[in-house]
């Protein structure tokens, strides 16, 4: 047995640590640090959404003082939005929504619990560095915080934090030098976290572990993780040139009359911040992806269709995210050339993503399908996802993209897909390993109202930023009824407005069932296996104990093995586990093979 | 479907051997994440060297009067230094595969000498040893996209330099207990490796081929 000989020394079982610093502080237990990514990613997801409450409400009654938030956060101005206030509020919501709360869920929170349970492995490859990726991120969060009580405001250059408005020109105070501080940190911490979990894939999956038995999720968090170890440094390059024209003088990214001397180039930021934009929308959805992918297959009790195409269509997508950011910049004086190439990539983008959805839909076809609250919620994720992804096409193109340019209809767009498709799957996800984390199941009657409240309101809320922006509303305007030919949208925006209320009011159904679930509801009587599939994690006990695996398993089939009928005759079940022996035939079964 | 299809379908062996990927299966974890880190630390050299295109290509002139040119002969001392360097990081590697930790020390601490002297070589370029140094002959961060890049691309392989320097001396003291396995020579010796590709693109591109 050489084989378990090398599993076994390269993951020894470790004692699990007593003192509370070593459990709960600097744990080194993926699982612990999933939980820490949880907690954090939560707490800024509610104030990254609170924020976006007051955007909206601005939008709705202008000029008029925010009820409640106002007389909290904006006590000096009586509650009332100033321009400059504004500024500061949908910058930091863009902010702390991709960096600072749905990156942590997604890929901090699934990525740390889901990569050892899924591939068969005790622990990342690197629990030290994984904690200390985890540390990072909450000194980012110190930062960005921090930045809330700048002088002279928190950052207000806008989530892109282009320059000249994100110099000392346009932000001198110390919130907006804060705030890319922290997203330089974050970064750091991402690129430690994604060099973990691509070596942990690498290297320590179970023995038959092949790539093509891996879960969908892990494609997902497995080409997230690769697109964060190439692309975050070229973000970090950029905040870092920022940084240093904020802070020592230098002039990279100011031309022009105002430098006094001759100087950078404003656009090379954008050049920069796109190079890792782009790819930054496919981190954030091939994760999502990947769990709805799963999910499609659990749920409709059928192997995924077309495994190894839906796999190769993510690859696909992932290779193509890194030369197609130019779509960004059409208006930026770019050679037309150059930006009908872009366009042409782009374009392109769409044959594997409607290869991705034809999948999902064919999984689905035919299938015995169980309307569970996580399938519920992978369905809203395919459907808004569709949306966003139909809306890019119009932006993608150039000519359209010329009108459609810097209006609500970019909002729309990728909140449609960053957003609603990342928000929708993490709440799958979370309903989904909810009772893997702790050992005991949500609510499903709440569950259910939080879902059709989420999905409901979201695509009203982004629906309406889309019609908005066709008609011609610009994005980031402070009052946008200041210009005639807008005001006409004004019951438009109240309407998306209400939506939007009502969709935060849908997320507290969420709270009071994760707190009821988590502090009122014993763990008792959950069957081991709650949603009968065939991964990894679910042949373990829930919680998993420290070291998850007392044996590293042998897989021997993938991760979607459902209504196999052989199975069925001689388990009695329509499902069998990755690592589970078959059993000659079924004891004391009436029923004959029929060979 | 048959019973005997799905039966073959169902109980697929395990992969041959443990590890399942034959080529990467059999590198240790550590390598495989020096790797991964050197193409991510690669791109963040890649961005600023873009940043560097970007800027000077758009710009009508590059050097403005006053400002010093650097000196070729002097920092192709350097890169000769840096280059040897990393010929005594392979001897290093050598030493340790046939087991002999006290000339795998001795290879170790040449490495570790020759960066230190590239490192003192850039301060002498910067600040000025026994001539005026950049800085005092007028190349001011700052001051013009020129210096302002020049900076932070030779500063930024320089910390690089400096953190090698540290890991070397770690590998060391390990190497001196006789703890120093060959895998941590061996990752050390890429990233060694790796600041020596870099500096040669820098070294083309920022000094060779100066403007004149
Ligand atoms: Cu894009």
């Amino acid at each position: 047995m050489t084989a378990h000989n090398e599993t076994g020394e390269l993951q020894p079982i470790h004692h699990e640590p007593t003192s509370f610093f070593l459990k709960y502080l600097w744990s080194t237990d993926h699982k612990m640090i999933a939980k820490q990514f949880m907690w954090a990613g939560l707490v800024f997801l509610l104030i990254g959404g609170t924020l976006a409450m007051m955007i909206r409400w601005q939008w709705a009654f202008p000029g008029a003082p925010v009820p409640i938030l106002g007389s909290i956060l904006l006590r000096g101005s009586g509650g009332v939005i100033g321009p400059a206030q504004y500024m500061t509020i949908f910058t930091t919501h863009g902010l702390i929504m991709i960096f600072f709360a749905i990156t942590p869920l997604l890929i901090g929170m699934f990525g740390n619990f889901l990569i050892p349970l899924q591939i068969g492995a005790r622990d990342m490859a690197f629990p030290w560095l994984n904690a200390l990726s985890f540390w990072m991120y909450a000194l980012s969060l110190v930062l960005v915080i921090a930045s809330l009580f700048g002088n002279l405001g928190p950052a207000g250059a806008g989530w892109t934090t282009y320059p000249p408005l994100s110099t000392n020109l346009g932000t001198p105070g110390s919130g907006q030098t804060l705030m890319v501080a922290a997203v330089f940190v974050t970064g750091v911490g991402s690129i430690m976290g994604g060099v973990n979990y691509v070596t942990t894939i690498i290297r320590l999956r179970a023995p038959g572990m092949d790539y093509f038995r891996m879960p969908l999720t892990i494609w997902g968090l497995f080409l997230t993780a690769i697109l964060n170890v190439l692309f975050v440094p070229v973000l970090g390059s950029a905040a870092f040139l920022l940084l240093l024209d904020r802070m020592f003088g230098t002039q990279f990214f100011i031309a022009g009359s105002v430098t006094g001397a001759p100087a950078g180039d404003p656009i090379m930021f954008q050049h920069l911040f796109w190079i890792f934009g782009h790819p930054e929308v496919y981190i954030l959805i091939l994760p999502a992806w990947g769990i709805i992918g799963d999910l499609f297959s659990f749920f409709s009790r059928k192997p995924a269709n077309f495994y190894r195409g839906t796999v190769g269509a993510m690859i696909a997508v992932t290779v193509l995210s890194a030369v197609v950011y130019g779509h960004h910049m059409f208006q930026t004086g770019m050679s037309p050339m150059l930006g009908k190439s872009f366009m042409v990539l782009t374009l392109i983008i769409s044959i594997p993503s409607v290869m991705l959805v034809l999948n999902w839909l064919r999984t689905l076809w035919g299938g015995s399908i169980r309307l569970t609250v996580p399938m519920l919620f992978a369905l809203g994720t395919m459907f808004v996802f569709g949306v966003g992804g139909l809306t890019g096409l119009y932006l993608g193109a150039v000519v359209p993209d010329i009108y459609l340019h810097d209006t609500m209809f970019v909002v729309g767009h990728f909140h449609f897909t960053m957003a609603a498709a990342s928000f929708l799957a993490t709440f799958a996800g979370l309903y989904f390993w909810f009772p893997k984390m702790f050992g005991k199941r949500l609510n499903d009657t709440l569950g259910k109202i939080h879902f059709w409240m989420s999905s409901v309101f979201i695509t009203l809320v982004f629906g309406g930023q889309l019609l908005a922006g066709y008609a011609g509303q610009s994005r980031r305007l402070y009052d946008p009824y200041q210009y005639s030919f807008l005001t006409r949208l004004h019951g438009l925006n109240r309407w998306t407005s209400y939506a939007a209320f009502l969709l935060l009011l849908g997320q507290f159904v969420f709270i009071f069932n994760f707190f009821r679930t988590m502090f009122f509801v014993k763990a008792s009587g959950m069957e081991a296996n709650p949603w009968q599939v065939s991964t990894l994690e679910w042949a373990i006990p829930s919680p998993p104990p420290y070291h998850n695996f007392d044996t590293i398993p042998i897989v021997v089939r993938g991760p979607h093995e459902f209504a196999n009928p052989v199975v069925l005759e001689r388990l009695g079940r329509d499902w069998i586990g990755q690592a589970e022996e078959l059993p000659e035939a079924m004891p004391g079964s009436a029923r004959k093979a029929g060979t | 479907m048959s019973t005997a299809t799905s039966t073959a379908v169902l109980d697929q062996p395990p992969a041959a051997a443990w590890p399942p990927d034959r080529q990467l299966g059999t590198a240790s974890p550590a390598k495989i994440a020096m790797w991964i880190f050197l193409v991510s630390d690669g791109f963040s050299f890649f961005a600023l060297l873009l940043g560097y295109g970007i800027l000077r290509s758009g710009s009508s002139t590059w050097r403005h009067p006053g400002e010093p040119s650097l000196s070729i002969p002097f920092t192709a001392l350097l890169t000769f230094i840096l280059i040897s360097s990393s010929l005594t990081v392979v001897l290093a590697y050598d030493a340790s595969l046939r087991g002999r930790q006290r000339q795998t020390s001795a290879w170790l601490a040449a490495t570790a000498l020759l960066g230190s002297l590239f490192l003192l070589g850039q301060y002498a370029e910067y600040f000025g040893i026994l001539h005026p140094g950049l800085i005092k002959e007028g190349l001011v961060l700052g001051k013009s996209s020129y210096a302002s890049t020049f900076y932070v691309i030779t500063g930024f392989h320089g910390a690089h330099v400096l953190a090698g320097v540290i890991y070397i001396l770690f590998v060391l003291v390990y190497s001196l207990r006789g703890k120093a396995s060959t895998g941590l020579v061996e990752v050390l010796g890429l990233f060694w490796h790796f600041i020596d590709l870099v500096w040669l693109l820098v070294f083309t591109l920022v000094y060779l081929l100066q403007a004149t």
